[in-house]
């Protein structure tokens, strides 16, 4: 069907020569890039009037424009509110209108009852997924409220603490054909709801059950299910093995089992959860009892298991060499944070299973040369090897990886010994996207330059206090990797104006993280807001030369800014007031700013009505009028004070960050 | 002739009120229409209108001055003028037609009593010396023809309550407040006009066999009588051997009769004859003496008595004696509990969660101890003292919803239709209890001295219960609840509490 219409002012327009279903095939091609749809519709009318019929996914800013987002786009079937900190009962009967809901997320929206959520359950029946995690003040009656959604597929109900056996009774008996519901955390609920859920919704495939006091009572019916595949048990502390042991059969249609944390529960208990043929693909048994020759052996039957993590756990030599032995083929094995993980082991487990895609070895702080030549050795269509602090793993193992994984998309080098030469050789795997080099101090612009050469691909890139990187190496990468999405370069205090002036050359930047770096100013700051227009994080913290100058350019083109650290920066009142004209400003982090005053922090939090997270020196707690708070958290923000005094030591925040990140 | 029957039944009590019958008109025949009314009603009410006198003790003095007024005459017809009012309320929501019908047949049957006495006291009078033979079957006679009149007489009023009740829970108006209304009318003018019958009657329940059966059973159990409420269930697994034991099977009246024992001065009935034996303390010294006051059956026992077990009247019964597995039942008490609840309906309503019914009063009561502990509510209005137990419900029924409480439900879609009915269920309660209440303490009261009789709309008003008989309201309950076993106790405090529940006694009474 043509659309034969007349511009305005040229009388004749070229795009009506185009039909709707080429226009709705462009349409479906620009789904990269959210903003190319923004720039799409005020095209013409005609663009405008099929691209409102087109967008069938919304994720609204800010609630107050709920009304004309939901009367242009009136074929949206999934709404996104999870940037909407305020959803009242209005606003959910004002998108209640739109009869062809079919998937909403309220997972960070607060203010609403079981009041609005019958109203839109009611109206919208074709409803098929509600997102309601954290919404800790819901009550029995909204899950009543859900029940009356008959068609709902998929259920989330995270930390809905005072939702009790009711509730979810409710749900079970009203919501016969759900497929996904996630109870983690929901402490009201027990044995009684979940066994009820088991009995009457047939259709569940994915079973949350995380930190959900039940205990063993409920597991019968649980594995009755005929499909369930996904079943997470995470810290669920009341399970363990003598009751378990009275199950009579496992689930025969399970694929993903997640028994970590519980802590009462070894290899007896979980075997017989499992059956020996079964479809079990993934075991997550992270935090649990210690793996031992008798653990591997007891899941030796399971002939479909894929990927094992066993995070946390004691790990045995014998256990890692009895998984060696298992005649399946492990495409994913997570030993992160184990304790006993030895070159022995290891290189038993990695020599037998090697089409191993994924390796994680976090803090498996005894390995050495060894490991890594046998990982490189036999797994060589590794995909991802997450290896941070493995602290006596020596410089010349990485060249390995270089020399052996071509494949790695995934490495994580945090905290290593590796060099120049390791880089370089790395710099092989032509598909890496993601590479994190924090606190590796031995590297330098060498070799850093070797990877922005070859990783074109490369969209993440950490280089947390990685002293060595100064401005060459930032100017290859940004050169070299035009898909670059993510960068750290805190405390690389070598860092100046000319990276950032560089980085702004990389269009699909959203998040830049440059803490402390003293040489980087406003100027710098600016060529990243001009150029960087998709960034959606910044944190300059101690960014000291970084002032209000660099605020109002940031103002002014960085319209998608969402997060923003201005911690010791030389920012005052005006810088801060400027960026109130980023609509879509939520997180907001204020510390230490010497040149602000109460008054120019008030008219900024005014201004900026998005916030829904600002962190603040305690000292403003009692400047600023208590009204103010009232009013900006009835608007859905939250405050988070900060005591510190004004310096901190820097030895003491390095090892905190690397203790956060073993722990 | 009248006459001489008052004089000869009030002499043999030394009741304070014996003159008043002389004052009784001998012409009070006129009225035997509206006495049959009053007969049947009193029967009814009276236990618990003396409840009520003596629980409220200010009120006493005022209530029983009708009944001294020295002119009776003047007594009557005020009572027939205070009761016209309430007649035309009442007729509003009866079918006059059935009303007149079955009190042109009751008025029937008590001429057809009246003839009788009156045969045998021509009789006694003529015959001066005679042989006690002679006078034991005189009373048996009687016993005989009053038994079949009263239990003729229980079922006609039986039969003309539900009706009744229909109409008027059809139509809003509470039927408790008839009641009370009646009974509050009836009573002023009761012992002078009820002597005739009552003395005699209670005669009869003394010497009737089947009836002092009862009551001997009765008195056996009656320390005990709480325990026993599932014994008709606990006796399964006695074996006796067929002959070993007599069989008595009561019937369905005899066992649905709310009382056995009969006061022979008022006429008050009792179910123990312990609390008639401290009811007839207050009627003279003569009651209090030890003798008076032991358990009047203790020697009987002596001779050596047959094992006695008992079969439920009811056809096809596993308790009936045709039955071919008969497992009989061992007391009275079990016959009874056991008839009520497997065989009469379930006609005591919990008035706290309105949906658990009972044929047994206690059972009704020891339900409410713990009723409001049933939180768990099931969509179809189960409730559930175990939360396990609802869950067990939920998944073995199709469709049924757990109920969010009330408090947090505030409106929710869930179940909240169950839950308006109930309130407006209670309200009706509560509307019942006021006016009920004003009627029957405004009647009580007798000379309507806040004119609230005289102006129907006031005094149905829920506003006259809240402003004038709150405060007697509180002390009400508790004497009745002490005599709870009268069943009939509860026509007064019943209707506080139990809106249901007479309506449903009376139709027990029917059956």
């Amino acid at each position: 069907m043509k659309q034969q219409k007349y511009s305005n002012e040229s009388g004749f327009n070229h795009f009506d020569l185009l039909s709707e279903e080429i226009i709705l095939s462009i349409l479906d091609c620009l789904n990269e890039n959210p903003f190319d749809k923004k720039m799409f519709s005020p095209v013409c009318k005609s663009f405008y009037a099929i691209e409102s019929r087109h967008r069938k996914s919304l994720k609204p800013l800010r609630s107050e424009h709920l009304t004309n987002i939901l009367s242009r786009y009136p074929n949206v079937t999934h709404l996104d509110l999870s940037l909407c900190p305020r959803i009242t009962d209005a606003s959910l009967s004002l998108i209640s209108r739109s009869k062809m809901l079919r998937s909403i997320d309220l997972s960070r929206s607060k203010f609403f009852t079981h009041v609005g959520l019958s109203n839109l359950v009611t109206n919208c029946s074709s409803l098929v997924e509600i997102d309601l995690s954290n919404a800790t003040e819901l009550r029995d009656s909204a899950a009543a409220a859900i029940a009356e959604a008959k068609n709902l597929e998929k259920l989330w109900l995270g930390r809905c603490k005072s939702i009790t056996d009711i509730g979810i009774g409710c749900i079970a008996v009203g919501c016969r054909k759900l497929r996904l519901i996630s109870l983690k955390w929901c402490l009201g609920v027990g044995d009684l709801g979940v066994g009820l859920l088991a009995v009457k919704c047939k259709e569940i495939r994915s079973l949350d059950l995380s930190y959900v006091p039940i205990t063993t009572k409920c597991l019968p019916s649980i594995l009755n299910l005929e499909h369930l595949e996904d079943l997470v048990l995470e810290g669920c502390l009341c399970i363990d093995d003598d009751s378990l042991a009275v199950l009579k059969q496992g689930c025969k249609s399970l694929e993903t089992l997640d028994m970590s944390n519980c802590l009462n529960v070894s290899h007896v208990g979980l075997s017989s959860l499992t059956t020996d043929n079964g479809h079990l693909r993934q075991l997550i048994f992270a935090y649990g009892s210690p793996i031992t020759l008798a653990f591997a052996e007891s899941l030796q039957k399971l002939s479909t298991l894929q990927s094992i993590k066993l995070d946390g756990c004691l790990v045995t030599c014998p256990g890692l060499k009895a998984i060696g032995n298992w005649c399946i083929s492990l495409r994913e094995i997570s030993l992160s944070k184990c304790l006993g993980v030895t070159d022995d082991g290891l290189s038993s487990l990695v020599t037998k299973h090697k089409d191993l895609r994924k390796l994680d070895i976090t803090c498996c702080r005894k390995i050495t040369h060894v490991s890594i030549a046998h990982i490189t050795n036999s797994c060589t269509c590794l995909m991802s090897l997450r290896m941070e602090s493995c602290s006596l793993v020596p410089k010349e193992a990485f060249v390995l990886i270089g020399q052996r994984c071509h494949f790695l998309e995934e490495l994580d080098l945090t905290d290593n010994e590796i060099d120049d030469e390791g880089l370089k050789s790395i710099s092989r795997c032509s598909k890496l996207s993601s590479l994190k080099l924090g606190i590796c101090l031995n590297i330098t612009d060498e070799g850093l330059t070797h990877i922005g050469m070859c990783c074109s691909k490369l969209a993440e890139l950490d280089l947390y206090r990685s002293a060595g990187i100064a401005d060459p190496s930032i100017l290859s990468i940004a050169h070299g990797c035009p898909d670059l999405e993510m960068i750290n370069i805190a405390y690389c205090k070598d860092i100046t104006d000319s990276s950032f002036i560089s980085l702004s050359k990389c269009s699909k930047l959203n998040t830049l993280e440059s803490r402390g770096c003293p040489l980087v100013t406003s100027l710098g700051l600016a060529a990243i807001a001009v150029g960087c227009k998709q960034l959606n994080k910044l944190d300059i913290k101690k960014c000291y030369n970084i002032n209000d100058t660099g605020m109002i350019p940031l103002a002014h083109f960085s319209q998608n800014l969402r997060q923003i650290n201005l911690s010791f920066t030389s920012v005052t009142d005006v810088g801060l007031l400027s960026l109130a004209s980023i609509s879509c400003l939520q997180n907001m982090t204020v510390l230490h700013l010497k040149g602000l005053t109460a008054q120019g922090l008030v008219a900024a939090l005014l201004a900026c009505g998005g916030l829904t997270k600002v962190k603040l020196q305690a000292s403003f707690k009692s400047l600023l009028p208590q009204p103010l708070f009232e009013h900006l958290e009835a608007r859905g923000c939250a405050f988070q004070w900060s005591e510190k005094i004004f310096q901190v030591r820097y030895v003491w925040k390095c090892g905190k960050k690397k203790k956060g990140k073993e722990s | 002739m009248d006459e001489r029957l008052c004089a000869d039944t009030w002499t043999e009590s030394s009741s304070p009120a014996n003159e008043l019958p002389k004052k009784v008109p001998p012409d009070h025949q006129p009225f035997t229409n509206f006495n049959l009314q009053q007969y049947q009603q009193k029967w009814e009410e009276d236990p618990s209108i003396q409840d009520y006198a003596m629980s409220i003790e200010p009120q006493f003095p005022e209530f029983n001055l009708p009944c001294e007024t020295p002119s009776s005459v003047a007594c009557n017809p005020s009572n027939q003028t205070k009761n016209e009012p309430l007649d035309a309320s009442r007729i509003q929501d009866w079918d006059p037609r059935a009303m007149l019908n079955n009190l042109s047949f009751l008025e029937q049957k008590i001429h057809q009593l009246q003839d009788l006495v009156h045969l045998i006291v021509g009789r006694r009078t003529q015959v001066a010396a005679r042989s006690d033979e002679l006078v034991a079957q005189q009373q048996q006679l009687i016993t005989a023809d009053l038994t079949s009149i009263i239990v003729q007489l229980i079922s006609t009023a039986g039969s003309l309550l539900p009706s009744l009740t229909q109409t008027l829970s059809s139509n809003g108006t509470p039927f408790i407040s008839q009641l009370g209304q009646l009974s509050g009318v009836v009573f002023p003018s009761g012992p002078n006009l009820n002597g005739s019958v009552f003395p005699q009657n209670s005669k009869v329940s003394d010497q009737s066999n089947h009836v002092d059966l009862t009551g001997n059973c009765k008195t056996e159990q009656n320390c005990i009588e709480d325990e026993l409420k599932d014994e008709d269930d606990a006796d399964e697994g006695e074996h006796l051997s067929p002959g070993s034991y007599e069989i008595l099977q009561l019937e369905k009246e005899e066992i649905l009769a709310p009382h056995t024992h009969f006061c022979i001065i008022c006429g008050k009935g009792f179910k123990r004859d312990a609390n008639l034996r401290m009811h007839m303390r207050g009627h003279g010294d003569e009651y209090k003496t030890p003798a008076a006051l032991a358990k009047p059956n203790k020697e009987t026992n002596s001779e050596p008595m047959l094992i006695k077990r008992y079969s439920c009247p009811f056809a096809g019964c596993k308790r009936n004696k045709d039955h071919k597995k008969f497992q009989p039942l061992k007391t009275i008490l079990c016959v009874k509990n056991h008839y009520k609840r497997t065989h009469c309906d379930k006609s005591y309503t919990c008035s706290r969660c309105n949906t658990k019914k009972f044929s047994v009063i206690a059972d009704l009561k020891t339900h409410e101890k713990h009723c409001g502990r049933d939180k768990w509510l099931c969509s179809c209005g189960t409730t559930f003292s175990r939360k396990d137990k609802l869950f067990g419900h939920i998944a073995l029924f199709q469709g049924h919803t757990p109920a969010i409480p009330l408090e947090e439900a505030k409106g929710s879609a869930a179940g909240s239709s169950d839950r308006g009915e109930n309130s407006e269920e209670t309200n009706k309660v509560e509307l019942n209890l006021g006016t009920n209440f004003s009627c029957g303490s405004g009647d009580q009261n007798g000379n309507d001295a806040k004119g609230g009789v005289d102006d129907p709309p006031s005094f149905f008003s829920p506003l006259t219960f809240d402003t004038c008989n709150l405060g007697g309201f509180h002390e009400f309950p508790r004497p009745l609840f002490d005599d709870s076993e009268t069943s009939f106790s509860f026509l007064m405090s019943g209707s506080c509490s139990y809106p249901r529940k007479t309506r449903e006694e009376s139709c027990s009474d029917k059956t």
